[in-house]
């Protein structure tokens, strides 16, 4: 491995920041290492994708050159300009400057995977048809040359016509300081020359472009004559008259599919090139290649696809305990502070019962969910997620979809957002309406904090055979969520969404060893979210909670005074007693009993009611809001959450949290769509009003119709 | 022959592609046109998906697809 270069920067060069002149576009395969590249040029901090179709966003950023800055266009991966997908479409309409208040890119930076030049230079030939300054990153070029691939770049410039090449790492940085010295200059580049992959095509396309004025590019033409882009092909029938353009097209591409031919003659090109410039030793002789091989077999994989689950489940309850103990001893430690020293008084409560009763309940369950995301981060920069679409193919089958919605089903496990917004890839509307409807039914990270405290307080923590009981519940609890989603699709596919049988195909990734600093970074990000969140919505959220919990205050007067002797009474007990009243005829009390009847045949008392109405809008705040219901309404801070719920009496006393209610909770969480970014995605995504509402009234009714079979059946027994 | 007869290991070089399924099409727009030597990589639980190895890179597809490529076995798997 090559380190990385000490650079020297010149004093002079310090601080002087350039505006960007032009906008370049970086394009290339999905997974060909251009977020990393991106990242390594532009220096902005954001997620990348290590397996086809993640990079979705349109991520723009500057890079700062010696003498110059240039804009940065990041763009999802493609494979070709046909625009299959709506991922595909977003990236080749910003590339071909269709897209409304962008123009096209000045020049493109063509990001090529060394060790899939083959498909990598299928795109580049397309992409010379702009005629547009073109520059070539070979990236990957210290895995291809692990691979046994060796690569003569002098000769696929030769090959390319002339087109600046620069290998380079975006992992050790090797190459970098050449790519910039050669941005410097890409708009000066002069345009490429078209490749002699379809001379027919070619001569068509100039000859019809020059007949038919300044608003018909080449690639318009092109596209237009390829039927791959529905506009152009439509204005052509019109201006050269549909006999014209139908002798064309059979002169041409004969009685096949024209994409099909146009792979044909562009693909028997690449190979001419490959064949020229790339040598490659016979692959897998390495012990290392023919483990990774064997794991990919089905059933190996299959089986470590479950150990895996397993572990990440067993993970998150016993690596975290410390570190949550840890958080609990400050938080409670910091709240009999306060009472201590500034005494009993409103403002003492607003920062012990309000603030940190409220932040730090949700705040404690920041290790258990760095914890889960360690595992997705590395799961998905390993190239292992893209691998299960693979595995899962068969399974989801059964419910009319196909592989390619596992991964935004399985990126679910930590937020739909991002998952919805990945649905992009999934070429049939439809197919992709019933992954996104799926989807929120995958238990994401901020269920855990619900789960993670009712499993603590209510499951005990011991040991079936190797697992931890703890641990199972919760993986029983995903696998709830699996259920639920699959058994949506399904309902979905089979009626308002029935269509064809959906193709699957994907490119998949070979392994790769995870990238300790992005994952680093993104594991970071996603710490920065989840405080960020207990900071702004929960912290307003428990104020509020607790302004309705604390106010108004009770009228002691209306006490009547009992005269027993002093010592036969527990001074806790009376204490608890009214504390408990105060909140009975809070503001929040008095709105919980309103509430109650709706949610009591669920074994819901006023309390928890409220708690959950106020989660819908994240469904995370309903731990913020039991924790401060329970500090205002209870005298023992040093308790946990946990050990107050446990203690939750009915008016009657009765326990509330019995074991029927806790699990119908559970399911309750489980189905229902707590989630206001959730829906926002949803609308943004379908561009309809219709699917959010829906996904937002089936899912509440099935979670609250769950809830309610779980406990009325369970409190038979 | 077609790919789907193919079993894992075994390395085989497309003929003839029936371009009328158009998921042949985006399949060809990978990179399996006629004429290059492709390797059967893995075959999922149940005996589909496939997994077909070419130039370095693997594609999944499914059999439905994979039956529209005539293929000439070159060896036999390992």
């Amino acid at each position: 491995m090559i380190e990385a270069k000490e650079v020297k920067i010149p004093l002079s060069g310090i601080g002087i920041r350039h505006k960007a002149r032009a906008s370049i576009a970086l394009v290339g395969n999905p997974n060909a290492g251009k977020s990393t590249l991106f990242n390594r040029l532009t220096g902005l901090r954001q997620t990348t994708a290590n397996f086809p179709g993640v990079t979705v966003e349109k991520h723009q950023g500057t890079v700062q050159l010696t003498n110059n800055a240039l804009s940065l266009i990041d763009l999802p991966g493609i494979y070709s300009l046909d625009g299959n997908s709506v991922d595909e479409r977003i990236a080749v309409d910003v590339t071909l400057g269709r897209v409304t208040g962008t123009q096209r890119p000045s020049g493109l930076l063509v990001v090529i995977d060394a060790t899939h030049i083959y498909q990598g230079l299928y795109l580049l030939e397309q992409l010379l048809e702009l005629q547009l300054p073109t520059m070539v990153a070979l990236t990957m070029i210290d895995a291809a040359t692990a691979n046994g691939i060796s690569i003569d770049t002098t000769a696929l410039q030769i090959a390319l016509g002339g087109i600046p090449i620069y290998p380079v790492s975006s992992i050790t940085g090797h190459g970098l300081e050449e790519l910039k010295a050669g941005l410097e200059n890409i708009t000066a580049i002069s345009t490429p020359a078209i490749p002699a992959s379809w001379p027919e095509l070619s001569e068509t396309a100039q000859q019809l472009s020059e007949q038919l004025g300044a608003d018909w590019q080449r690639i318009d033409v092109i596209q237009a004559l390829l039927q791959t882009h529905p506009g152009f092909e439509g204005k052509l029938g019109q201006l050269l008259g549909s006999d014209t353009v139908a002798s064309l097209r059979l002169r041409l591409f004969g009685d096949a599919p024209p994409p099909a031919v146009e792979a044909r003659h562009r693909y028997q090109w690449v190979k001419g090139v490959i064949g020229n410039v790339q040598e490659q030793a016979p692959l897998y002789t390495k012990i290392g290649a023919r483990i990774l091989r064997w794991t990919n077999q089905p059933w190996p994989a299959t089986a470590l696809f479950f150990a895996v689950l397993l572990l990440v489940f067993q993970a998150v309850f016993t690596w975290a305990t410390p570190m949550m103990d840890a958080i609990d001893r400050i938080s409670s430690g910091l709240a009999s502070w306060i009472v201590t020293h500034i005494g009993d008084s409103a403002f003492s409560s607003f920062l012990a019962d309000g603030v940190i009763a409220g932040v730090g309940s949700v705040i404690i369950f920041l290790p258990q969910i760095l914890i889960l995301f360690l595992f997705i981060i590395i799961l998905e920069d390993t190239g292992y997620l893209a691998r299960t679409s693979f595995l899962m193919d068969r399974v989801m089958r059964t419910v009319g979809l196909s592989g390619q919605s596992v991964i935004p089903m399985l990126s679910s496990f930590a937020c739909a957002v991002p998952s919805i917004m990945a649905t992009r890839v999934i070429p049939d509307r439809r197919d992709r309406i019933a992954t996104i409807l799926a989807a929120p039914f995958m238990t994401c990270s901020a269920r855990l904090p619900i789960y993670a405290l009712l499993i603590a307080a209510f499951v005990p923590n011991q040991y079936v055979g190797w697992f931890n009981l703890q641990g199972l519940v919760l993986f029983g609890l995903y696998l709830m969520g699996i259920l639920g989603g699959l058994g949506t699709a399904l309902l979905l596919k089979s009626s308002a969404l029935k269509g064809p049988k959906p193709h699957f195909m994907l490119a998949l990734p070979e392994f790769r060893v995870p990238n300790i600093q992005t994952v680093a970074f993104k594991l970071f990000d996603r710490g920065r979210i989840f405080l960020k969140r207990a900071g702004t919505v929960i912290f307003v959220v428990a104020i509020l909670v607790w302004t309705l919990a604390y106010f108004p205050r009770m009228d002691t007067t209306h006490y009547v005074p009992v005269t027993v002797a002093t010592d036969s009474i527990d001074q806790s007990v009376t204490n608890n007693a009214r504390s408990a009243a105060q909140m009975e005829q809070s503001w929040l009390g008095r709105i919980g009993r309103t509430i109650e009847p709706v949610f009591k045949p669920l074994g819901w008392d006023w309390r928890v009611s409220s708690a959950v109405v106020a989660g819908f809008p994240a469904r995370e705040v309903v731990v913020a809001v039991m924790g401060t219901i329970y500090a205002v309404g209870s005298d023992a801070d040093d308790q946990r959450l946990s050990e107050k719920l446990r203690a939750a009496k009915w008016p009657d006393g009765k326990l509330i949290f019995t074991l029927p209610m806790v699990l119908g909770l559970l399911v309750f969480y489980a189905w229902c769509l707590q989630c206001a970014a959730t829906l926002a995605t949803i609308r943004r995504e379908t561009n309809s009003l219709r699917w959010p509402l829906f996904a937002w009234t089936y899912m509440t009714t099935i979670g609250y119709v769950g809830a309610l079979i779980v406990y009325q059946v369970g409190s038979l027994f | 022959m077609t790919l789907a007869d193919l079993a894992p290991g075994d390395t085989a070089k497309l003929a003839e592609i029936d371009t009328r399924d158009p998921g042949v099409i985006r399949l060809m727009i990978l990179g399996m046109v006629e004429d290059i030597t492709v390797r059967m990589e893995n075959i999922a639980i149940g005996g589909d998906p496939l997994e077909v190895g070419f130039f370095g890179s693997s594609v999944s597809l499914r059999k439905e697809q994979a039956r529209r490529f005539k293929v000439t076995r070159i060896t036999t798997g390992d």
